[in-house]
């Protein structure tokens, strides 16, 4: 869980990069330039399908450790101790992690499936940022944008700290500072995508 | 400090042994002082019981100075009740107040399977130490106590995390019923000092499996266990375990080694 | 029969040496044909059976708790004793054996005690090759402090957990031979008879907590590590589980019981709060090195302790015995305590408590750590805050502990403290050899009589049970042993085992029969107060008698009158305790007896007809210097042994802390 969940940290912070080009407000000249980069490159393409076999591994090591962590307590307690113990989203990471999946699927469906379709149907490649301006004009996409997003930051709170823990580097020293770079980043980053659709929607880049 | 009486209304787990099914019955106890520790109202209510000439609660419960680790009572959802770094025993009635209802049920993890009402099977821990959490140093075989000066600070450290009462409140309290933090707090106590060395690496591993096999669930960091262990026993120690473990399966030693 | 303590000829400091280099050995092919049974699990019982197992005997390891790890050794909390001399403050094996001989006022063997002190030093090695993370100073070598009846400071500990942290060494040293598949270990199972085969103690019939089963278990030796039998007095410090069943049973078998009234009161116990009392926790003696024990002046007075003025204050400890002040040993500490209350100036609402307080001992650290600081003009409150954290540092989690059971801040507030029940110096008769008078059976640890005489030091019990497990049975089983190898073992459908069996299960629906009104609890309570009131701090013959026909009356109202619900064949704890107080009953009538016998005052034990001017105890040397063994006749019927005690190396003299 924690070596994947890194890749896939990894992943939002370069993926993050390359989108935050659309506030240059530039008409999406920079922006273009580099999903181009990005959706040509050998060596990127070729780390794509690494990280889209981390992502299912992610997925399916997540349901499969929730599902039998489940198992290990078959009488449930009565009353739970709530959030006095623990905090929500660290106990809520499956249905975290689901929301987020379930918002990939939207995601891909709208940009990258049709772009690497037409490229595989020699095509070429779509505009991308012609695509953002037009779907985020339509108000329910927004919304299921905003809420991934949401759920990605929670998600993240734990995933973040979580991973370091678990390959045992929250040690005296460093436990403070990983936990707040990782509440840093579940913050920003979800927050630098969810401007985006908030961006186009509202007229912000135009 | 102001002392008082109280009635309560108590919602017990019933259960007759491990294969029965369990079930909530409610008592009623009354003019219970403010005084008393948490066990010693449950006296009061299992001598009313017994008065009524009704089978009494059975739970666990010995030295009650809150070091055996013996008592375990899950109390109105937090393991060993709602006071900071406290077993059970060591709770007060002086938390409640006249008309509270308190629902009292056992650990509850399926590697602590219930023998009677809120008395559970914690053999499982035995288990786990057997397979590594010791020092192999036979009777006789020690050179001098001072031989070897340990840094006061690593000292401390290995002290605090040998302070674990082996009661099982992180396994009752994690929403996995993981006992990562059990089992941590042995193989940092060992880690530590330089005479837990040598079988590190082993140790590790071994306890690992062994409460792998035993059925306890995975650590996925919630840190309710910390919050919720009596002696306080600290979060570090699963991220010293997990560096342990992960030297040693990349140092490739530790192999099933009793 | 006579009565042969098997103490090795030669100068006291060569017994042991010389035992240990003749004892008869029994070699290691023989060894694995030969069975041990290890009753109890604390320290004294963790540590043989590791041992033991260690060397390759087959062992058996028995406790009524969910685990081994929780007897109640691990309760323990200021320290253990060792002649390490790491302080360089004069202290000797020699020293710690007469410290130990003159706590114990002139009650115990000296050859016991010698190999005790001699042992000890081995003790510390052993545990911290354990990795027992005992307290360390900044150099990274071990730290000590004193206790009670001792002027150096060879007390090593680990915070306020030094039995937890022994306990747990011992434990793990156990389970590691269970790993290994030397010992075979029965949680959840209480002795409840022994076996006798041709004179020799040959097994045990335990029943099985969980199902309520009885199960037989042959060896050819058993070993008895059940810890004291403080629980006859209903509340002290021992665990709510702690009772003297299987000692008991032994001694009704023909294991006589040695000084059964030599029993310690702890000065330094949370003080009772009200009826509904179920035990008492203690304060570690640790915490007389820094508080100071006090009471008003004034009788009665009511003030609340902060606004009552230093010069109103009686320091009793330090104004009746200057050189020791409040590290005195125990017994004298307590009928210090008790003294002061019964003359009307106890504090509380009880008015049955004494103060013991932290503020001078904080003020005194908070100046120390300021000038480390180089805080020169630091304010009183500056003092204050790091005063109590120099306190914290050593006391810390007592003082958790004190607030969480009273309520109060002991950092703001002096400590209500009071004598309690704490441990109990007689046991089970046994020879050097920890043999009692039935071959075969052995007592280590708080269940036998035999290093402590009348008194017991702080520091010590922990000292004594390790000694016993880890350095002495070893040495003296195999010698018994060695005339052994040829007996095969028994099958459990031996005869006697059946018997023993039936004799248990006859027992046990006897008591479920009696079907009366009265809970285990109750009756236990009963008992617990004729003892503490007439058999207690202070005794006299008068009381004794009485308390002997009270508690025959008591027993024959229990088995009539007491009510066990529950079946036998299950989980049942109501009928566990019914059989442990059963046995109380009983026991409580002896150390009457033992007590009505001793016409002195010594150590723990002090009869009110004899004691100075000045209220200190007395000693009869000409006549009681003795052990006490008693052997068991049937119902209420004992016959008195003694075994004299000889000094050769230490002259009695009476105990002074003055």
């Amino acid at each position: 869980m924690s070596l994947t969940g890194l890749f896939l940290i990894l992943f939002l912070l370069v993926h993050c990069y390359i989108n935050a080009q659309i506030f240059y407000n530039d008409g999406g000249e920079r922006f273009r330039a580099a999903a181009h980069f990005m959706g040509t490159n050998f060596v990127i393409r070729t780390v794509e399908i690494g990280l889209f076999a981390f992502l299912i591994l992610h997925i399916v090591q997540g349901l499969l450790l929730w599902a039998r962590n489940r198992a290990r307590r078959s009488t449930r307690y009565a009353v739970s101790a709530g959030s006095k113990t623990s905090s929500w989203y660290s106990r809520s990471m499956a249905l975290l992690g689901t929301l987020v999946l379930l918002f990939l699927l939207v995601h891909l469906s709208k940009f990258w499936g049709p772009n690497r379709l037409s490229q595989t149907m020699g095509n070429g490649e779509l505009d991308l940022y012609t695509m953002m301006r037009d779907e985020f004009q339509v108000t329910w996409i927004v919304i299921v944008y905003i809420c991934g997003c949401i759920a990605l930051g929670w998600h993240l709170v734990h995933g973040f700290y979580s991973s370091f823990q678990t390959l045992g580097l929250g040690t005296h020293r460093y436990k403070g500072m990983i936990k707040g770079i990782g509440v840093a980043f579940s913050i920003i980053v979800p927050l630098i995508f969810a401007l985006m659709p908030i961006a186009f929607y509202t007229g912000w880049i135009s | 400090m102001e002392h008082y009486h109280m009635n309560l209304t108590l919602k017990v787990w019933r259960q007759k042994n491990k294969n029965e099914r369990g079930r909530f019955e409610t008592f009623q106890v009354k003019n219970i002082s403010s005084e008393m520790s948490f066990l010693e109202m449950f006296d009061v209510l299992n001598e009313q019981l017994v008065a009524e000439q009704k089978e009494p609660i059975a739970f666990d419960h010995d030295c009650r100075e809150g070091i055996c680790g013996m008592c375990s009572m899950y109390i109105n959802g937090r393991a060993h009740g709602p006071w900071h770094h406290t077993t059970t025993c060591q709770l007060h009635m002086r938390e409640y107040k006249d008309g509270d209802t308190i629902v009292v049920e056992p650990w509850r993890a399926n590697s602590f399977p219930v023998i009677k009402d809120l008395v559970v099977d914690r053999s499982s821990f035995d288990r786990i130490i057997q397979a590594g959490g010791y020092v192999s140093v036979n009777t006789g075989n020690a050179v001098d106590a001072n031989a070897l000066p340990i840094e006061k600070q690593k000292a401390d450290e290995s002290f605090a995390a040998a302070a674990c009462i082996g009661c099982g409140a992180c396994v009752a309290a994690c929403p996995n019923a993981s006992a990562m933090l059990f089992v941590s707090a042995k193989v940092s106590h060992l880690a530590l000092l330089p005479q837990g060395d040598p079988e590190r690496k082993t140790r590790a591993v071994n306890m690992i499996q062994q409460m792998d096999k035993e059925g306890f669930g995975s650590c996925t960091n919630i840190g309710a266990c910390e919050a919720e262990c009596p002696k306080g026993i600290s979060l570090e120690n699963i991220a010293r375990l997990n560096r342990e473990y992960i030297g040693a399966v990349f140092s490739g030693s530790g192999e099933g080694n009793a | 029969m006579t009565l042969n303590s098997k103490i090795p000829a030669g100068p006291l400091d060569k017994k042991w040496e010389s035992y240990k280099s003749t004892c008869k050995l029994v070699n290691p092919a023989n060894k694995r044909h030969l069975d041990i049974i290890v009753v109890g699990t604390g320290l004294a019982g963790a540590s043989a059976a590791a041992s033991l197992g260690e060397l390759g005997y087959k062992v058996k390891t028995f406790c009524f708790q969910d685990s081994p790890r929780r007897a109640h050794s691990i309760a323990a909390q200021g320290g253990i004793n060792a002649a390490k001399n790491y302080q360089n403050d004069g202290d000797s094996t020699y020293r710690l054996f007469y410290d130990t001989i003159k706590g114990g006022d002139y009650r115990s063997r000296e050859g016991n005690v010698h190999r005790l002190a001699e042992v000890s030093a081995n003790i510390i090695d052993q545990c911290v090759a354990q990795g027992v993370p005992f307290a360390r100073e900044y150099g990274g070598l071990l730290s000590n402090r004193s206790f009670g009846g001792t002027q150096v400071q060879r007390t090593f500990y680990a915070a306020g957990q030094t039995g937890q942290q022994l306990l747990i060494g011992a434990y793990q040293a156990l389970e590691r031979q269970v790993a290994l598949g030397n010992v075979t270990q029965y949680s959840r199972h209480e002795m409840l008879e022994l076996v006798i085969i041709d004179g020799k103690a040959r097994g045990i019939i335990a029943r099985n907590l969980v199902t309520g089963e009885l199960e037989r278990f042959f060896a050819h030796a058993v070993l008895l590590c059940s810890g004291g039998y403080g629980n006859v007095f209903y509340l002290s410090t021992n665990a709510m589980g702690s009772n003297v069943t299987a000692a008991w049973k032994a001694h009704k078998k023909g294991a006589y019981f040695g000084n059964p009234c030599f029993t310690q009161i702890h000065p330094t116990c949370i003080p009772v709060s009200g009826d509904h009392q179920s035990k008492l926790t203690l304060m570690s003696e640790s915490l007389r090195n820094d508080g100071r024990i006090w009471v008003p002046k004034k009788q009665g007075d009511s003030r609340k302790p902060n606004e009552i003025p230093e010069d109103e204050r009686d320091y009793y400890l330090e104004r009746r015995y200057p050189a020791f002040g409040n590290l005195v040993p125990r017994d004298v500490a307590s009928r210090a305590a008790k003294e002061r209350c019964d003359a009307g100036y106890g504090v509380g609402a009880s008015k049955q408590a004494v103060y013991l307080d932290y503020a001078s001992a904080i003020e005194r650290y908070g100046k120390v750590e300021a000038n480390k600081q180089g805080l020169s003009n630091a304010d009183a409150r500056t003092i204050r805050e790091l005063g109590e954290g120099v306190v914290k540092e050593k006391y810390g989690n007592l003082f958790e502990m004190y607030e969480k059971i009273t309520g109060e801040n002991p950092y703001k507030v002096p400590m209500r403290i009071y004598p309690a029940v704490h441990y109990t110096m007689g046991g089970l008769w046994v020879d050097y050899e920890l043999q009692t008078t039935v071959p075969g059976l052995y007592a280590l640890g708080e269940a036998n009589f035999s290093d402590h005489g009348a008194n017991r030091l702080g520091a010590s019990a922990l000292m004594q049970g390790l000694a016993d497990g880890y350095f002495v049975i070893p040495y003296t089983l195999g010698n018994n042993l060695a005339d052994d190898i040829r007996t095969k073992a028994i099958p459990t459908n031996h005869p006697a085992f059946e018997a023993a069996e039936k004799e248990v299960s006859d027992r046990i629906n006897r008591l479920m029969n009696i079907k009366g009104k009265e809970s285990v609890e109750s009756f236990h309570k009963r008992l617990g107060k004729i003892m503490w009131d007439k058999c207690g701090m202070a005794r006299n013959a008068q009381g004794l008698k009485e308390a002997v026909e009270e508690i025959k009356a008591l027993r024959k109202e229990f088995w009539s009158n007491v009510y066990i619900p529950g079946e036998v064949k299950e989980f049942n704890p109501e009928l566990d305790k019914a059989g442990r107080v059963a046995d109380f009953l009983e026991l409580g009538e002896l150390m009457c007896l033992d007590a009505l016998n001793r016409n002195e005052s010594c150590g723990g034990h002090f009869r009110e007809e004899y004691q100075t001017e000045d209220g200190e105890a007395m000693r009869q040397d000409d006549k009681y210097m003795y052990v006490a063994a008693w052997e068991y006749k049937g119902d209420s019927q004992f016959e008195m042994h003694r075994e004299d005690l000889n000094y050769e190396v230490v002259h009695p003299s009476q105990r002074s802390y003055k």
